[in-house]
């Protein structure tokens, strides 16, 4: 964003203030966020940048809280590290089993909510549909009402009906959570969709159901994808439901983390924070690159 | 309407209506027949109804009454699909994530063709409308022109025997939607199939078509060849929407066999062929076309003083805006032939002069 020649000094002196103002937003955001990635590596148990730390001494930084994150919860985590600390690694780490159960809720949540919004999706574009303000309204719910509404509400729901302290539970749950992401991106994917391209298809012959799979979905896949990156982020974060429907021994990365700041504060949280950074970036940049794909797909440019 | 009477009808409207909303009627009473191997436009301003005729012979709309039939075959509970009519739509409608290849092989694909032979009919399609070196490319690489006839090729691929296009030529520029004009005209002969085409461009229906349905208000209004519907119209509407044509209203004075003489609305009368006028004492509108005007007493029966209100000078021919038995608007087409003593004048007063049988007598409006 250059100035034209023919700027005023006021106008100057503003366009310096806007960038100024700009970068100051987008520390305030980001700031929290790149504090924890050098702390995680402290040599200290504290969460401040220790005096060694300032001066880059190699002595201030270590990995020993990505260590803890690997031993807390074993068996024998000072014993040599052989096949036997392996597998006792991978039998007992806390952290491995809260990622374990994060991965499948949200492996099967994510699934469960992509099917259930995308159909809802394609439902909610058809001009005939009636009352769609209204359904979408309902389906979206989720992502207005508290959070803490919902989870009260799911813990009555599931002790009556036996779904309470069981993986179904959660998943279904972390599903309910992930649908308005999924329906929301897919709607604004089916917005943009060429109608004519269905009924072109159906004119050369092909089946609805061929026409789905080939033309349709192809085609807002996009959208979809995104969609259940958001609803798999939304479950893989979420805590307060969990604390209520879970069962103690299910415990997810969120809530092992929320255990972790009640029982024994230390940067291994920092350390957990910093593996979920890096992989939420990964990510939201396979969305973008995604998006960028559609854009090609439907011509808006060449390539 | 030859083929009405014949039985022989390829395609068939049969008495069909159609209403969206269950009160106004879109589509009234709809009565047409067409043989194999025409080619037919229905032509009509926005609104018409003529996109939803289209819209039901292909199955994408219902007709909410009458039948529709197909090679005798009643066609309103088959389902798009099923109905193996090739389409051609206004935005093309081509499958962005696929190659002109994938898209061409596409409806042969669901045929359950095999490999070899989809490759060779694939290959037939592109090089009938010259786009055989494009098979490998998207869409989006391609021009609006070059869309437009892998768009066709498509529709073609399956070999139906009816092909509907619904204003396929919409989105090109003028001189290349005359150019593919001209070679939908050829594919239609060499390949003898049935072709129904939806246009609101004149020139467009004039040029193509074996024969033009005009439709207005949900109802056709004359269904007839080209030249009939342009020399001959058999109503006001068809006679202004169709080409240049001049009006003068009056009032019937006078039936003799079929030439009607009528008394204008500034007390003059005029000579008309009585088409569509009803009997004397009733209303009509007499419809000229510009180019039957004769400036100068040349016409034997029906002559009058005009005064030259405007002169516009088009090349060939100088469009000249005339007032005529009180009408400001009225039209005459004058060859541009270069003698500078007829030349005329803005102001000037003339005689004009047109044939009885030139002067048609129509429903007023």
């Amino acid at each position: 964003m250059a100035l034209p020649r023919h700027a005023s000094t006021l106008e100057r002196i503003w366009h310096y203030t806007y960038l100024v103002i700009c970068a100051l937003i987008f520390l305030f955001l980001i700031a929290p966020i790149l504090i924890v990635i050098p702390l995680s590596f402290n040599a200290e148990p504290y969460f401040t940048f220790t005096d060694k730390m300032l001066r880059l001494d190699p002595a201030g930084y270590s990995l020993r809280w990505y260590d803890l994150l690997m031993t807390f919860g074993m068996g024998k985590p000072d014993a040599v590290r052989d096949a036997a600390w392996w597998a006792d690694f991978w039998a007992n780490s806390a952290w491995l089993r809260a990622a374990k159960n994060s991965l499948i809720i949200g492996f099967f949540s994510t699934i469960l909510a992509t099917a259930l919004g995308t159909l809802a999706a394609l439902g909610l574009s058809r001009p005939e549909m009636p009352f769609r303000r209204a359904i979408m309204a309902v389906l979206i719910s989720p992502m207005i009402v508290p959070i803490i509404i919902t989870a009260t509400g799911l813990f009555f729901f599931y002790s009556w009906t036996g779904l309470a302290n069981t993986y179904t539970g959660i998943v279904l749950a972390h599903a309910t959570l992930g649908i308005p992401f999924v329906i929301i991106t897919v709607t604004a994917t089916l917005v943009g969709f060429d109608h004519s391209l269905t009924r072109a298809a159906a004119s050369l012959g092909a089946t609805p159901q061929t026409t789905f799979f080939k033309i349709t979905m192809p085609l807002i896949l996009p959208g979809v994808i995104s969609g259940a990156l958001f609803a798999f982020v939304t479950s893989f974060d979420e805590v307060v439901v969990v604390l209520f429907v879970a069962a103690y021994d299910q415990q997810t990365i969120p809530r092992q983390m929320w255990n972790g700041i009640r029982e024994q504060i230390s940067p291994a949280i920092l350390a957990v924070a910093t593996i979920l950074v890096v992989i939420s970036t990964l990510l939201l940049t396979t969305i973008e690159l995604l998006r960028r794909r559609s854009e090609r797909l439907r011509g808006l440019s060449p390539g | 309407m030859s083929a009405d009477a014949t039985g022989d009808a390829y395609v068939e409207f049969d008495r069909v209506q159609k209403s969206y909303d269950g009160e106004v009627l879109v589509v009234k009473d709809l009565n047409l027949a067409m043989p194999k191997g025409e080619f037919l436009t229905m032509l009509g301003p926005s609104g018409s109804g003529k996109t939803t005729c289209l819209m039901m012979l292909a199955g994408f709309e219902t007709a909410t009454n009458g039948e529709i039939r197909l090679g005798g075959e009643e066609i309103n509970d088959i389902p798009p699909h099923k109905r193996g009519i090739g389409m051609v739509f206004q935005n093309y409608a081509l499958f962005p994530h696929m190659t002109v290849n994938e898209n061409l092989s596409f409806p042969l694909e669901v045929r359950g063709m095999g490999k070899d032979e989809r490759e060779s009919k694939v290959k037939r399609a592109l090089d009938m409308v010259q786009m055989g070196e494009f098979g490998n490319r998207r869409p989006a690489q391609l021009s609006g022109g070059q869309q437009q006839r892998i768009a066709l090729a498509r529709a073609l691929v399956f070999d139906p025997s009816l092909v509907l296009m619904d204003e396929p030529l919409g989105a090109l520029d003028k001189q290349l939607r005359e150019h593919m004009q001209y070679e939908i005209k050829h594919l239609h002969e060499s390949l003898g199939i049935t072709v129904v085409y939806v246009t609101h461009d004149q020139s467009e229906a004039l040029t193509m078509s074996d024969r033009v349905a005009v439709f207005n208000d949900g109802v056709i209004k004359q269904l007839a060849a080209p030249s009939d519907l342009y020399e001959r119209p058999e109503n006001s509407f068809v006679a202004q929407f169709i080409g240049e044509n001049n009006k003068l209203a009056g009032t019937v004075r006078a039936l003799e066999g079929d030439i009607a003489t009528i008394e204008l609305a500034d007390g003059g009368t005029c000579r008309a062929l009585a088409v569509n006028c009803g009997d004397v004492g009733s209303r009509t509108l007499i419809s000229i076309r510009p180019e039957r005007v004769i400036i100068g007493a040349g016409g034997d029966e029906n002559a009058a003083t005009a005064e030259v209100m405007e002169l516009i000078y088009l090349g060939d021919h100088i469009r000249c805006r005339l007032r005529v038995h009180g009408n400001d608007d009225f039209v005459v087409k004058v060859p541009n032939a270069g003698d500078e003593s007829k030349e005329l004048t803005v102001g000037q007063e003339t005689t004009i002069s047109w044939h009885t049988r030139d002067a048609r007598a129509l429903d007023p409006l």
